[in-house]
């Protein structure tokens, strides 16, 4: 007798999956052709990916890099299609520095872009050492002193004020938070009244860096400008209106909410068109407050309305046992915010703020319409109505749209990271 | 909300000056008398440089120059204005014109924002991608960019009238009614041969009221639909009948009055007849909806996931299909999601559609903040208007997004 009985002592070899479940062929299945209306879809935008690169594609590789007027870059082209890309590399410096900055002073600008890197990295990124942070405190007065130059008294004086008043904030904050700030701002304006006197006194006839007026300023580097200064003012301002507007005091409760409101209900321009015509009215009759500082403060007014709303959310989101155990703990009201709730407030808050920054860096380009020859400005203006250059629309305003889309898509991305970074709750 | 320590302390006999800083039922009014006291100086400091800043200029606040002939003409008007008006007619033609633009690109938007968004989330990974391309380009390059390109493209691309001349024209109109040129777009133009009313606006006002007529009828019969289907189980067919009330009474009002279209036509150096769009009210229009358009996909991609999966298998598994669950359970539910921060793109909408006055479309700040100001040099006050309109408009919409807001809410126990 055999045994028929049969086991299978080893294990067969997988088979292969079907073709089409498997690789490239799957992929295009599930993704671009599960049904046949997505079909047509992917088609679609297969068409519409085609039309954008079979116009764009040629115009940049026939692109003419190297004439100096419109006239000639027709000629180099004859009739072939290509940008006159020439346009950016003859104007390179009107865009970036506006057309009256002297052209043998756009190393400082440089130097004060690339000391920005410097002074941003650790406020960016936390994990630099912190020591960092002092030359992001000096960074602001010889960036001044950079690209306006004159007397190099006047950011000094600047510097030791606020120095001055950082001190005696700190001797006395302990005993009394609101005593040690009026303290400080009473230093700040004493020392600065006197460094007034010691700068008029001191200054020579021909300072180290030559004087540039505000008025010179322009291209892109006044919008970079206009960005980093009336975001970095507006973030301490708009705390302060966000604490302002959840206070229990009626009177200052009512203030923040009035202003606040008021500046989210206009427009920029007319706060712009406020700068441009109405606010020298509102300065004593002697003071020549030059354009760009009116326009600083306006914008700057503005978007902190807007970051302050934004801190309000993030005020509003921290749980009531946070102000509870901070009362608790026997804190008074500055410590509990300093310690407490500013710290996870903001941390909230940050996706919020940056938004703003980006939504105000756009909107730096609206001061062409007050006739400040920012990128936009310049382009519109000076560049586009010249002689050589009337008719040059598409490079010029393409490379305005690249660059601010590269800044403001790099901020954006910053801000993804950072909330990644800060997510300390376990998910 | 951050309440101060509300202990009461104690009453400890006399009142002593130090109290007012160290006593928490004197603190508060110190604080805020001492705030009243510093804004009060500020106030009287800045008017008070005011005051003296307009007497050297020999100048005063007076709104009288709204009265005056304002001397400019418009040429994108909704109502009757020649250069003989006066400047307060022009603010109002303005005005209208703002009105006009934020209406037409708040409706756009909607369209872009709602297609974008739902694209976005469509598992074709081609489609999703592009979506993806259009919002981050467009949310990151500044508004005024926009407005600037597409006006551009409407004055400097599009042919000239006269490129439509002679037996081979360089351009001709599309479907023979719709000219595209660098003037602005020339469209058909609808009117009464046997009209009702001598005034067209009256004939029209007819028309919206008659609309207005079938809309609340065909709610009606929806609500009675409603009501057999909660008694029976079987909701009546009334597609038919929804489809004839809405398009026998306004056709037989318009067969009435004669609707008649004039189209455009090459007469001279320009085209007549029919509505004339301007390039710039367009380049306007168009960049506010693509821009803001892509700031509302990206409200409407959140949500729609904000709707837990669970709702949507919740669905499915009483047996709705995939569309009924999208009508029924998901979008009722994201719409209260969608329609706060969509109210306020409204609100960027109009404030942004200032912008106008970079490509020289007639609104409200080109009139009255542009040239009525330059004329006649009162920036105080036309400056003060100005922002009087725009924050009326902010108020009242924001006053109707509360009144939404309260009423979606969610009844918690």
């Amino acid at each position: 007798m055999t045994d028929l009985s049969f086991v299978r002592s080893d294990m067969l070899p997988e088979r292969a999956p079907p073709a089409n479940e498997v690789g490239m062929v799957k992929w295009l299945r599930t993704n671009l052709f599960s049904t046949w209306a997505n079909s047509l879809l992917t088609i679609a935008a297969f068409y519409v990916i085609y039309l954008v690169l079979a116009n764009v594609l040629p115009w940049f590789s026939g692109g003419v890099w190297t004439t100096s007027s419109l006239s000639e870059c027709r000629e180099v082209l004859q009739g072939e299609v290509g940008g006159c890309f020439s346009v950016l590399t003859e104007r390179w410096n009107q865009l970036i520095y506006g057309f009256k900055y002297p052209v043998d002073l756009y190393w400082r600008p440089n130097i004060a872009l690339l000391l920005l890197a410097f002074a941003a990295a650790p406020v960016l990124f936390f994990d630099l050492p912190r020591k960092l942070l002092l030359f992001t405190a000096i960074y602001p007065f010889v960036a001044y002193w950079l690209i306006w130059g004159g007397p190099i008294g006047v950011p000094v004086t600047a510097f030791v004020g606020i120095l001055g008043a950082y001190l005696v904030f700190e001797r006395f904050n302990a005993a009394n938070f609101a005593a040690a700030g009026l303290a400080a701002v009473a230093v700040a304006f004493s020392l600065w009244f006197i460094g007034g006197y010691l700068v008029d006194m001191l200054a020579s006839d021909d300072p180290l860096l030559t004087p540039v007026a505000s008025r010179d300023l322009g291209g892109f580097m006044l919008n970079l400008m206009l960005g980093v200064t009336c975001v970095s003012l507006s973030i301490p301002l708009g705390i302060a209106l966000a604490l302002g507007r959840q206070s229990n005091l009626p009177l200052i409760k009512g203030v923040c909410v009035i202003f606040i409101e008021f500046i989210r209900g206009v427009p920029l321009i007319t706060l712009l068109f406020v700068a441009s015509v109405m606010l020298a009215y509102f300065f004593p009759p002697d003071a020549t407050v030059d354009l760009f500082l009116r326009v600083v403060i306006m914008i700057t007014l503005f978007s902190s309305a807007y970051i302050a709303e934004v801190i309000r959310g993030g005020l509003a989101a921290l749980p009531k046992g946070q102000y509870e155990a901070a009362d608790s703990l026997g804190l008074d009201y500055p410590q509990a915010m300093r310690f407490i709730i500013l710290p996870q407030a903001l941390k909230i808050s940050i996706p919020g703020i940056v938004n703003v920054a980006v939504g105000l860096f756009k909107d730096t380009t609206l001061v062409s319409v007050i006739s400040m020859f920012d990128l936009v400005g310049m382009i519109r203006g000076p560049i586009l109505a010249s002689q050589e250059w009337n008719g040059v629309y598409w490079e010029l305003l393409g490379f305005a749209a690249l660059l601010f889309f590269v800044v403001c898509y790099g901020i954006s991305q910053y801000s993804q990271w950072l909330e990644r970074r800060l997510r300390t709750d376990h998910r | 909300m951050y309440h101060m320590t509300s202990m009461t302390d104690p009453h400890q006999g006399q009142f002593r000056l130090s109290m007012l800083f160290n006593d928490t039922r004197y603190r508060s009014l110190t604080y805020q008398a001492i705030a009243a006291i510093l804004l009060a100086l500020a106030i009287w400091y800045l008017a008070n440089n005011l005051v003296q800043n307009l007497r050297t200029a020999g100048l005063n606040i007076s709104f009288d120059f709204l009265r005056d002939s304002a001397g400019y003409d418009i040429n994108q008007r909704l109502i009757e204005y020649d250069s003989q008006s006066t400047h307060a007619r022009a603010a109002i033609v303005g005005i209208l014109n703002t009105l006009l633009v934020s209406f037409l690109a708040c409706i756009t938007a909607t369209i872009f924002g709602v297609i974008a968004g739902v694209l976005r989330l469509s598992n074709n990974w081609l489609v999703s991608k592009l979506m993806s391309v259009y919002v981050e380009i467009f949310r990151n390059i500044p508004v005024l960019i926009w407005i600037i390109i597409i006006f551009t493209i409407m004055t400097a691309v599009m042919p000239a009238p006269r490129a439509f001349r002679g037996d081979t024209p360089e351009a001709t109109m599309l479907l023979d009614m719709f000219a595209f040129t660098n003037r602005g777009v020339y469209i058909p133009g609808p009117y009464f041969t046997a009209p009702l009313f001598a005034s067209a606006f009256l004939n029209w006002v007819l028309v919206l009221a008659v609309l207005a007529g079938s809309l609340f009828a065909t709610r009606r019969m929806a609500r009675w639909a409603t009501g057999v289907q909660e008694q029976t189980g079987v909701r009546p067919t009334t597609w038919y009948f929804t489809l004839a009330m809405w398009i026998v009474p306004v056709g037989l009002l318009l067969m009435v009055m004669g609707l008649a279209w004039e189209i455009p036509a090459l007469k001279g150096f320009n085209f007549k007849g029919g509505i004339k769009i301007g390039g710039a009210l367009i380049a306007l229009w168009f960049a506010l909806s693509i821009y803001t358009g892509a700031f509302i996909a990206e409200n409407v991609r959140a949500g729609i996931q904000a709707i837990s999966k669970g709702q949507t298998e919740a669905a499915g598994a009483l047996g709705l299909r995939p569309r009924r669950t999208m009508n029924l359970v998901v979008l009722p539910q994201a719409l209260r999601v969608i329609i706060p921060p969509l109210i306020s793109h409204y609100l960027n909408i109009t404030k942004n559609s200032s912008l106008a006055i970079a490509v020289g479309y007639a609104d409200v700040t080109a009139t009255l903040g542009g040239i009525t100001l330059n004329q006649t040099g009162r920036a105080i006050e036309c400056v003060l208007l100005l922002m009087a309109f725009y924050l009326t408009i902010s108020l009242l919409i924001s006053v109707g997004m509360n009144f939404y807001n309260k009423s979606v809410k969610l009844e918690e126990r």
